[in-house]
């Protein structure tokens, strides 16, 4: 698994990225009540806006660690956004890309060194 | 991820950050903390505000809301003859206000609102006639934090000698919150329970004298209690070691006072809306309209017999995200309406809900309406106000 600063996290299968927000970020946001995805056969770019996710008193924007094309978004979100606080780093996953450079995930930071910058925060 | 949006709408540039006599007690209960109205404040306990909210509408919620501005408007020279200073007093604050203030009767708080020269909203305050016949000559006024110093410097200025403002805003202001908030309440101060909604009197604590009144901005029942730096720390703990009683941060403040269909000042009201605007005119005085004594008389008279352009309304947001402030609000047909001034996520309701404004041709209850977030626009209709209802607890009036 590999994090962003933005704290999101990459999961990368073949060319499959699975895509959601760190525990910190989770916690930082406090309880979901409302996440909003992209559509399977979107392009998305790194950097830029890949979903909405709100809590009780904010929204806030989810942005994509890597570029590609949207294969999966969890439906399940819809229902229950609150598995995005119960378990960010697995059922609460967000989208799954096909990812254009998979050198991008290898590029993004491993655990240890996500939680030496979670550190400086 | 980046916030984009947030409960905190300004704190004050360039001035540093203030904190309340309560700020030590907050950082012990590992509250998120930030800056609100200039004062450094709890958005949430760790709880969350999801639970927070619930907590209070179930049991109790105790508030920090000493950001806020209690004061006391004193008569310089009081005749000693309670009747008579009370009307003295009442003269000095009515012309700012659109309230009844000389019909108060001992003990009784009222909701009113301060009013520029066109009728618009400057603040909305509570404004309380004390019990005790020594003190008559005095109100006890309540104003929001993040307008609280102009407030000030507007009722002293129409004060002038006749009266001075007494800042009472350097203790604890309290507020506990819900079905069991009375029973919290009356145990460290009794006398509590005999208060009916919008009354006020003077309970001991410890020795000290706290001003305590039946009031809120949730919808639930409940006291707000304002008290000496003194005893903050203790009363603070003491309500805590309720089991019915959890600290709630101004995050479940917020998304309470929504859900009751009450205003926020800054957001949901500001200098260009008038109270009939806000569908506030039940806190305009019948007695005073008649007179037209107040500031923007005509305009509201006007607005009262059919002017209005534009009234505030509740909104159910029948799919998709919550529309948050700033959200358009658009006709079936694609006309542009109105914005909405508060929105969110409503904890009691497990759905978005809203405030905004619209002409009063779309005001009435379930009225097909879109609200556009992102963009995107989804099915809204127009609700009755509270979304939640209230549950105050009514007693006969003081004699």
């Amino acid at each position: 698994m590999r994090f962003t600063k933005d704290h999101e996290w990459v999961e990368l299968v073949g060319d499959t990225a699975t895509i959601g927000i760190t525990a910190y970020a989770a916690e930082q946001l406090g309880d979901v009540v409302f996440v909003e995805l992209p559509e399977a056969g979107k392009a998305v770019h790194a950097g830029e806006p890949l979903a909405v996710v709100e809590s009780v008193k904010a929204a806030s924007d989810v942005i994509a660690p890597v570029s590609g094309e949207v294969t999966a978004a969890n439906a399940e979100l819809g229902d229950t956004p609150q598995t995005v606080n119960d378990q960010p780093e697995g059922l609460g996953w967000f989208v799954k890309i096909k990812v254009a450079d998979p050198a991008e995930v290898e590029a993004l930071m491993d655990r240890a060194a996500y939680e030496a910058f979670l550190a400086t925060l | 991820m980046e916030p984009d949006s947030d409960v905190t709408p300004s704190d004050h540039p360039g001035e540093a950050l203030k904190f309340t006599v309560l700020t030590g007690a907050h950082r012990a209960l590992a509250a998120k903390m930030t800056p609100f109205a200039g004062y450094d404040m709890p958005v949430q306990y760790p709880a969350g505000i999801l639970k927070e909210h619930l907590w209070t509408r179930a049991h109790a919620g105790v508030f920090d809301v000493s950001h806020m501005g209690p004061a006391f408007l004193e008569l310089s020279e009081r005749s000693g003859d309670p009747e008579a200073d009370h009307r003295a007093i009442a003269a000095l604050i009515e012309p700012l206000v659109c309230g009844d203030i000389r019909g108060l009767k001992p003990g009784q708080l009222r909701y009113t609102l301060l009013l520029n020269a066109a009728g618009g909203m400057v603040d909305d305050l509570m404004v309380g006639r004390p019990a005790e016949p020594e003190r008559q000559g005095g109100l006890y006024v309540v104003v929001n934090a993040d307008t609280k110093e102009g407030d000030f410097a507007l009722i002293a200025a129409g004060a002038g000698s006749k009266a001075r403002l007494e800042r009472a805003d350097d203790g604890a202001l309290i507020a506990v919150q819900g079905p069991q908030a009375e029973a919290v309440v009356e145990a460290l101060a009794p006398g509590a329970a005999d208060l009916g909604f919008m009354t006020f009197a003077a309970l001991a604590f410890e020795g000290e004298r706290l001003v305590v009144s039946r009031s809120g901005y949730t919808g639930e029942d409940g006291f707000e209690i304002l008290g000496p730096a003194s005893v903050a720390e203790r009363l603070w703990t003491r309500l805590l070691a309720d089991p019915r009683a959890a600290p709630v941060g101004l995050g479940a403040r917020d998304s309470l006072r929504l859900e009751a269909g009450l205003p926020l000042y800054g957001h949901d009201a500001d200098e260009t809306t008038s109270p009939v605007e806000v569908a506030l005119a039940f806190a305009i005085s019948k007695r005073r309209l008649k007179a037209r004594d107040f500031p923007g008389a005509a305009r509201i008279a006007g607005e009262l017999d059919g002017t209005l352009s534009r009234v505030r309304v509740g909104l159910k947001v029948l799919e998709g995200a919550p529309a948050r402030e700033g959200a358009p609000i658009v006709s079936p047909s694609g006309e542009s309406l109105g914005v909405v001034t508060s929105g969110g996520f409503s904890p009691s309701l497990s759905a978005p809900i809203a405030m905004g404004y619209v002409p009063p041709a779309f005001a009435a209850p379930g009225t097909a309406l879109t609200v556009q977030v992102r963009g995107r626009s989804q099915r809204a209709e127009v609700a009755e106000l509270p979304f939640v209802p209230h549950r105050y607890v009514r007693k006969p009036k003081p004699a």
